[in-house]
């Protein structure tokens, strides 16, 4: 990559940036609230954003900026498999259809903000409700890393070196986070998610018109693949478990997080959360459209020394500068977004199921999201010293591991609304379970996310995340089922 | 409310997955559309088709309250 200043992409990079940050700020007297000292406030923008304000926030912070660039590189180095992310995110939205609007009512009629809450509420365990709030503050912070990762190529990109603008970006962004709080995202998506689906359209309509239509870039793709020896333009027979297992596995996990979770509880409604199941899958399209651009990078002809550096080189290679700095703005802008909502996201869960819970009960509501906002700094402060510091390969393990882990608290969180069966420990328990179990196996595998299973001559091979899960919930159930035969009362349902 | 949610239709909602987790039955190149194999335009067209779907339960299950 070229070390030299691209001036008109810098400029408009730096004009898109500036403006971002006015938003930030401003976004604090932005449908005004009599106080911003109190989390629903703070924390979920006072539970009032209606379907577009949700659409623009889910789809902001759920189609992340890493996304832009790791799904391309991904499908640049191997080809279908890097596809999963297709169908993943569309079966993610039957599931919120049928699931979340219920869990919004949950949240909406007892006051709950995090997904701690809804599971102390619903079982009275304060040892449940702190794995599932540990779990989802370990499971987001590589995940915030990973917004920084995304940044730092789109900076780089620019031609700027040294780590002097990815802290700034971020110093920025944890103050106007830390004044605005949900607000400052919700509002920033809209400018972000435009700038996305405008650099997006116009690299899949111009980009193949300029390597020969959309049948020579799959041709040359497979016969890069070819050349290479490895990966394909479909799945070999050995992939179809692992995409269909990752896909069903991501879909599952992906609304347990805790910038998801944010996002749907600051929603207005369950008919908000059901018509943004209908039109968010209007991401997908972006997303499927933007894994294309792994294939242009071969029908360009790019040699990349890092695979993550496949879109930037793309849109250095076939686009003006000033097309350019704007791409490599809605990127950068786009990691702000999820960023700054993952960190609500972790430091609600801390004020309200550790703060609250252990060191101070008694805290005011203004306390709580004090408690947050600065929780949410440290947060940030945290992710951006990790990457600095640590190797990138950390953050990027952890995320796999995060997704595994959040997969976890499914049961806890989903399966009270719909059944009043289970009790706290024996959900513990398979928490407990699948959470180290999941760990040591993803371990023993180097940390890849598939395990395979023989049984005679069969062998499977699937995302361990959905193994884990299946541990999780046969432990469950069988312990339920123990305590349930000894003979004690069935669970004390404090929310029923 | 709560048989309104629990409509019937609210079945439809298994469809995306069983269009998109039999994967065997699209990990192929043929037929090719507008030059994008199979595989790809398959699984692309499930995207309205599911928000199709979904709008279709929707109209059915909506709480207007």
């Amino acid at each position: 990559m070229t070390a030299d200043l691209d001036i008109p992409a810098l400029s408009v990079f730096v004009f898109f940036f500036l403006l971002v940050t006015v938003m930030g700020f401003v976004a604090a007297r932005w449908r005004r609230p009599e106080t911003l000292a109190h989390l629903d406030e703070w924390g979920l923008g006072g539970r009032k954003f209606g379907t577009w304000i949700t659409w623009f926030l889910i789809g902001g912070d759920f189609y992340t900026a890493y996304t832009v660039i790791a799904v391309p590189a991904l499908v640049y180095a191997v080809g279908a498999y890097g596809f999963f992310a297709l169908p993943y995110t569309i079966i993610v939205y039957p599931f919120v259809f049928a699931v979340m609007p219920v869990l919004w009512q949950a949240a909406k009629d007892k006051g709950y903000v995090t997904a701690g809450d809804v599971v102390y509420g619903t079982y009275g365990s304060r040892s449940l409700e702190l794995a599932v709030a540990l779990t989802g503050v370990i499971a987001t912070m590589p995940y915030i890393a990973l917004q920084l990762i995304g940044m730092e190529v789109a900076i780089k990109a620019l031609g700027l070196h040294g780590e002097v603008p990815l802290i700034v970006a971020f110093l920025v962004l944890a103050f106007y986070t830390y004044s605005s709080g949900l607000r400052a995202p919700a509002l920033i998506a809209f400018v972000k998610d435009i700038m996305i689906y405008i650099v997006v359209l116009v690299a899949v309509a111009i980009v193949p018109s300029k390597l020969g239509g959309y049948g020579a870039v799959f041709d040359a793709a497979d016969a890069a693949f070819k050349a290479k020896g490895s990966g394909g333009i479909l799945l070999s027979s050995a992939q179809i478990l692992p995409y269909a297992s990752l896909a069903l596995g991501s879909a599952l996990a992906a609304f347990m997080y805790p910038h998801t979770l944010t996002g749907i509880f600051a929603s207005s409604g369950g008919n908000t959360i059901r018509k943004n199941a209908v039109l968010l899958p209007a991401y997908t399209l972006l997303l499927g459209l933007l894994a294309m651009l792994g294939y242009m990078g071969h029908a360009a002809g790019l040699k990349v020394t890092s695979n993550n550096d496949v879109v930037p080189a793309l849109f250095k290679t076939l686009f003006p500068g000033w097309f350019a700095g704007f791409a490599f703005a809605a990127i950068a802008i786009g990691a702000l977004v999820p960023a700054a909502v993952m960190s609500i996201g972790a430091a609600n869960l801390f004020s309200r199921n550790v703060w609250k819970a252990y060191v101070n009960p008694n805290v005011t509501p203004s306390g709580e999201a004090q408690v947050a906002k600065i929780t949410s700094m440290l947060v940030k402060i945290g992710a951006l010293v990790a990457i600095l510091v640590l190797p990138t390969q950390f953050a990027l393990d952890l995320q796999l591991l995060g997704g595994l882990w959040i997969l976890q608290t499914l049961p806890a969180l989903i399966f009270g609304l719909y059944v009043s069966w289970f009790r706290a420990p024996a959900l513990l328990a398979g928490w407990a379970v699948g959470f180290v179990a999941g760990s040591l196996i993803a371990w023993s595998d180097g940390l890849k996310p598939l395990h395979s299973l023989t049984f005679g001559d069969t062998k499977l091979t699937l995302y361990t995340g959905l193994l884990a899960l299946a541990v999780n919930i046969v432990v469950a159930v069988v312990v339920n089922a123990v305590l349930t035969l000894g003979g004690r009362t069935p669970a004390v349902a404090a929310g029923r | 409310m709560e048989s309104r949610r629990r409509s019937p239709l609210m079945w439809l909602l298994l469809l995306p997955f069983l269009g998109l987790l039999w994967v065997p039955f699209y990990n192929q190149h043929d037929p090719v559309l507008l030059g994008f194999p199979f595989f790809y335009w398959y699984q692309l067209a499930w995207v309205p088709l599911t928000s199709l779907i979904l709008y279709v339960v929707y109209r059915a299950v909506r709480d207007d309250r």
